[in-house]
């Protein structure tokens, strides 16, 4: 069935909150922190141009899910945390990875299956992991990341609970975990059983969910119940629940950032439903028959990328009174951006491919020990890139 | 008096998660009925007494979300023990179970492993019909990075269980119901049983027996029944009890087998890729010029888990069934 109706738009009974609502908290951020996002939401979008691209060369294989259009919901909401807090991903995760401070270059030899990726090559294109990033995966399978989320504001909380200690020794602290999902997950009931969990025990974990208005090819509409309500699910659980747009970065800071203080505050659970969009298909091999090219093109038209540039060029301005980014300023991030993108490239070209004597059989087990395999014993592999 | 102490396999299980969690605080119980019920099996009576609400932890009837929750919690550095009532209900947390824990380190290149213990009863309970008898170690033995450890007795129980929490790899604890009364000898000197080292518990290794018997978890006990009762027909074996199915120590296997030239494999799983089918092929291919008759099975029938009393005795491994099995190696049947 193709629709022309625009999902994330559909009649709600509690609307996305405004974007033109009061910027008190994003207006007080410095801004080279806001103009720091708006280079992370080009890099993204650069990067995943020439993602598509290397994947058309057959130079990715596998599943590859691009993350174009939906840039301002993960750099707004990361840029809500702190650097240790946990971050737990689906597997349209390179976005995430990269606000996050992933290396371009190892996220994209992550793609090119080579021994630099931050997987060392065996995780691929959804399995995006930082551990210096607290970044506890990109996960493949839809909605499995969701009880994981529940275990890592389990662990933080019992840190400062029970050991009142972290689990390396240093002071505790209170944490946030933020647990992304798509709009396809909510029909799962892994993220059912896991907010329960979160609700019951009083985790501290956002569960949030990017509602681009589809599952691959299905309508949000179409498969999941109270679609114009979603919010009724966290009051189903006991929680927070917020609903919030995604594609103005500045907005949805100002809505997101008062419920991660809650959540940290009272070590609390919460859910939000971030209107956002794809611009491309489900994964690369997606020829997007369920909507129309107007429906896309609405979407283009409030361009968060674009949306930023022109607030930071014409509304937001420096303490002197000048405008915060200038037009030339913006092209040379854009430039400085391509570049950033094109090493990576060159870094996944030229990294080696793991060597099945060394990698195969490495990285199965913390402790191997023999008899573990009729095949062969497992052993210890090459350091990861990013430890 | 601690030369000769006897307590109950689920005595020597409570002793080990005890032991561990005084040790180190990292460590906590999740499951159904654990912390106020005092265990649905009374593995974990006392404990909630002992060490709060905050380590020994109720959760509600939601195997995949308290399973991915340990899962992660191990990630981040704690140390989770994750009780399934039966390990029939781990089906439904399969994914987590299957897809996470054993993957992680691999799928994160080495950054994160998943240092967890799940553990609960697994087998036939008597009369529980298909549904809630499941031997899973069929299944999940299939799978790299798990080690999988099915003790026979309470003194392989706690040594085991304390290996098991201390591991840093994500590990399958299979007990059974119909073993949690079993009294045996635990000392109460402290003590781990290391993983992949099988145990001889009849027969001798200087000693050339008939046919050597191959089992784990409560079948041994079966195995060490038909042994004695062989024995008085004049018939020898070693009765291997391999405690460990992940690692698998075919070491021992193949070291009994010089001394017997035949081999009966007796496990509760079905027999269709069973570890059974695993210990006759390694066997086969590492030693197969010691065999004097070709290995067999004894496993459960190759159907669902029947519930009249007559039929589920018919369908599990028996003391007769065992026997008729050596006999038939030694071509007497």
């Amino acid at each position: 069935m193709s629709s022309t109706t625009v999902k994330p738009s559909s009649p709600t009974t509690r609307p996305a909150a405004s974007p033109k609502a009061e910027r008190s908290l994003s207006a007080a951020l410095p801004d080279a922190t806001v103009i720091k996002w708006l280079r992370d939401m080009v890099l993204i979008r650069e990067f995943e141009n020439r993602t598509a691209q290397a994947y058309q060369q057959a130079k990715i294989g596998g599943f590859c899910h691009l993350y174009t259009g939906q840039e301002a919901a993960a750099v707004g909401t990361i840029g809500a945390v702190e650097h240790d807090d946990p971050v737990i991903l689906a597997y349209r995760d390179h976005g995430h990875a990269l606000a996050r401070g992933m290396d371009p270059g190892v996220c994209m030899a992550e793609m090119f299956g080579k021994i630099t990726g931050c997987a060392k090559g065996k995780g691929g294109s959804m399995h995006m992991f930082d551990k210096p990033n607290w970044l506890f995966g990109g996960h493949g399978i839809v909605g499995a990341q969701t009880p994981l989320g529940a275990g890592l504001a389990f662990a933080s909380k019992y840190e400062v609970e029970v050991l009142k200690r972290s689990v390396d020794g240093g002071p505790p602290k209170k944490k946030v975990t933020l647990c992304y999902l798509g709009d396809g997950a909510l029909n799962q009931g892994a993220l059912h059983e896991a907010m329960n969990l979160a609700g019951l025990y009083g985790l501290p974990v956002i569960y949030i969910v990017e509602n681009n208005g589809y599952s691959m090819g299905t309508s949000i509409e179409r498969g999941t119940t109270m679609a114009h309500d979603l919010i009724k699910k966290a009051d189903a659980y006991g929680m927070e629940g917020r609903v919030i747009d995604g594609f103005d970065v500045l907005s949805l800071y100002d809505h997101f950032k008062p419920l991660v203080d809650l959540c940290r505050e009272k070590q609390v659970p919460a859910f939000v439903d971030l209107k956002t969009y794809r611009y491309l298909g489900h994964s690369m091999s997606d020829p997007q028959k369920y909507r129309t090219k107007e429906e896309v093109e609405q979407y283009k038209a409030k361009d968060s990328i674009d949306a930023l540039a022109a607030h930071l060029m014409n509304v937001r301005k420096k303490k002197d009174g000048s405008p915060c980014l200038t037009e030339a300023e913006f092209l040379e991030m854009q430039k400085d951006v391509k570049e950033v993108v094109r090493r990576a490239i060159d870094f996944a070209e030229q990294s080696p491919a793991p060597d099945p004597e060394a990698e195969l059989y490495s990285d199965v087990l913390v402790n191997p020990q023999p008899g573990m395999s009729p095949i062969r014993e497992y052993h210890q592999g090459a350091k990861n890139p990013l430890l | 008096m601690t030369a000769t102490r006897e307590i109950q396999f689920r005595e020597a299980l409570r002793e080990a998660m005890s032991e561990e969690m005084r040790r180190d605080e990292r460590i906590f119980l999740i499951g159904e009925e654990v912390a106020q019920y005092n265990g649905a099996y009374k593995v974990s009576q006392g404990m909630l007494d002992e060490f709060g609400p905050k380590r020994i932890i109720d959760s509600p009837i939601s195997e995949n979300g308290f399973a991915g929750m340990g899962i992660a919690a191990a990630m981040y550095g704690l140390r989770p023990i994750v009780e399934f009532m039966s390990w029939s209900f781990s089906l439904v947390a399969a994914d987590q179970i299957l897809n996470n824990a054993p993957k992680m380190l691999y799928m994160s290149g080495g950054q994160w492993g998943c240092p967890i213990v799940f553990r609960g009863n697994d087998g036939a309970g008597g009369q529980l019909g298909s549904t809630h008898s499941w031997c899973v170690e069929g299944l999940y033995s299939n799978v790299p990075g798990v080690k999988i450890v099915i003790p026979s007795n309470p003194y392989d129980a706690k040594g085991l269980l304390k290996t098991a929490i201390r591991d840093d790899d994500p590990v399958f604890f299979l007990e059974s119901e119909r073993m949690l009364g079993d009294k045996g000898h635990v000392p109460e000197e402290e003590y781990t049983i290391p993983f992949g080292q099988a145990e001889l518990r009849r027969g001798s290794w200087d000693q050339p027996a008939d046919c050597t018997l191959v089992s784990f978890g409560r079948p041994v006990n079966f195995c060490l029944d038909a042994a004695d009762e062989l024995l008085k027909e004049g018939i020898t074996c070693h009765v291997l009890d391999m405690r460990t199915i992940r690692p698998l120590d075919m070491e021992s296997v193949v070291r009994s087998l010089k001394q017997t030239g035949r081999l009966v494999v007796v496990d509760q799983c079905w027999p269709f890729a069973s570890v059974a089918s695993e210990v006759i092929t390694q066997t086969c291919e590492r030693a197969f010029d010691y065999l004097d008759h070709q290995p067999l099975r004894v496993n459960s029938d190759d159907v669902p888990t029947p519930y009249a009393k007559a039929l589920e005795a018919a369908y599990l491994p028996n003391k007769g069934k065992i026997i008729g099995a050596v006999k038939k190696t030694m071509g007497l049947l």
